[in-house]
């Protein structure tokens, strides 16, 4: 049953990721973004990151794809289409670049001999909302303080970059 | 049982994608959501060692990715509204005052 999954929402976010690349218009991108990203989070919950699942799903498929939909339908609708008519040498340059860059990246997966093991119970709770919390608030106490400064910033940042007098 | 190698295939490719988009697209807010494939691209490969080696560590470096992915989000939305009120557009060939 495993791998029909895998296979099933692994093609679907590859896929979407590809149209998120390829559409002309943003908010078509942005909405193959958001099934990409709940393929993943199907994914996550396979690799038994339940919780990972959730916050995918709350944080970036709610909050992160709203506010760039809002941006989106902010912006003037006709400026997003960019002139298909000025190809850069860059495009044509990036392909085979990022291919290689493709073949760099898979021939660092390591072999075969690596397995995931079956799922067992201990396993299935660590990926819970419990386990992860009782981790992050004793193990990584000082990097979870220090995200809150950081989201001080990002807001103090948002609202001063957003005025209307720069 | 799916192999931990396939996990890593798809996010070795994901992100490829994700460097093609940044690269070829000249929309602002396309640039940043191949920016956002990427991440997610290595999250996945974070969860996916998480379970090859039995270790929540790998979960909990993806949540702090999401919040600096969040706060990333605040602020380039912000900068980029602040380029289109100054430019009237989104094309990043626009944006090219520091260039020459």
């Amino acid at each position: 049953m495993d791998f029909p999954i895998f296979i099933v929402f692994g093609g679907l976010a590859l896929g979407a990721a590809i149209s998120v690349v390829a559409q002309r218009r943003a908010i078509y991108s942005a909405l193959s973004l958001l099934i990409c990203l709940g393929a993943l989070a199907v994914l996550f919950a396979q690799l038994s990151a339940t919780f990972i699942a959730m916050i995918q799903i709350i944080v970036y498929a709610g909050a992160i794809m709203v506010l760039f939909l809002t941006v989106v339908m902010l912006l003037d609708p006709r400026s997003d289409l960019s002139s298909p008519n000025r190809a850069r040498f860059v495009s044509y340059a990036a392909i085979p670049l990022a291919l290689a860059l493709g073949l760099i990246l898979l021939q660092a997966v390591p072999g075969k001999d690596v397995s995931l093991g079956s799922q067992t119970a201990n396993l299935a709770a660590a990926g819970r909302a419990e386990e992860v919390g009782r981790v992050l608030f004793s193990k990584f106490l000082l990097p979870f303080e220090a995200t809150s400064i950081l989201i001080l910033v990002a807001i103090l940042g948002a609202v001063v970059l957003a005025k209307r007098k720069l | 049982m799916v192999p931990l190698h396939y996990y890593l295939s798809l996010s070795a490719l994901l992100f490829v994608v994700g460097v093609i988009g940044v690269i070829v697209q000249r929309n602002v807010i396309t640039i940043f959501m191949s920016i956002e494939l990427m991440l997610n691209a290595v999250n996945l490969a974070f969860v996916a060692f998480a379970r090859a080696h039995q270790h929540v560590d790998g979960q909990i470096f993806v949540f702090f990715v999401m919040t600096v992915a969040a706060a990333e989000a605040g602020v380039g939305l912000a900068i980029i509204l602040a380029l289109f009120r100054n430019r009237e557009s989104v094309d990043i060939d626009d944006a090219d005052i520091l260039k020459w």
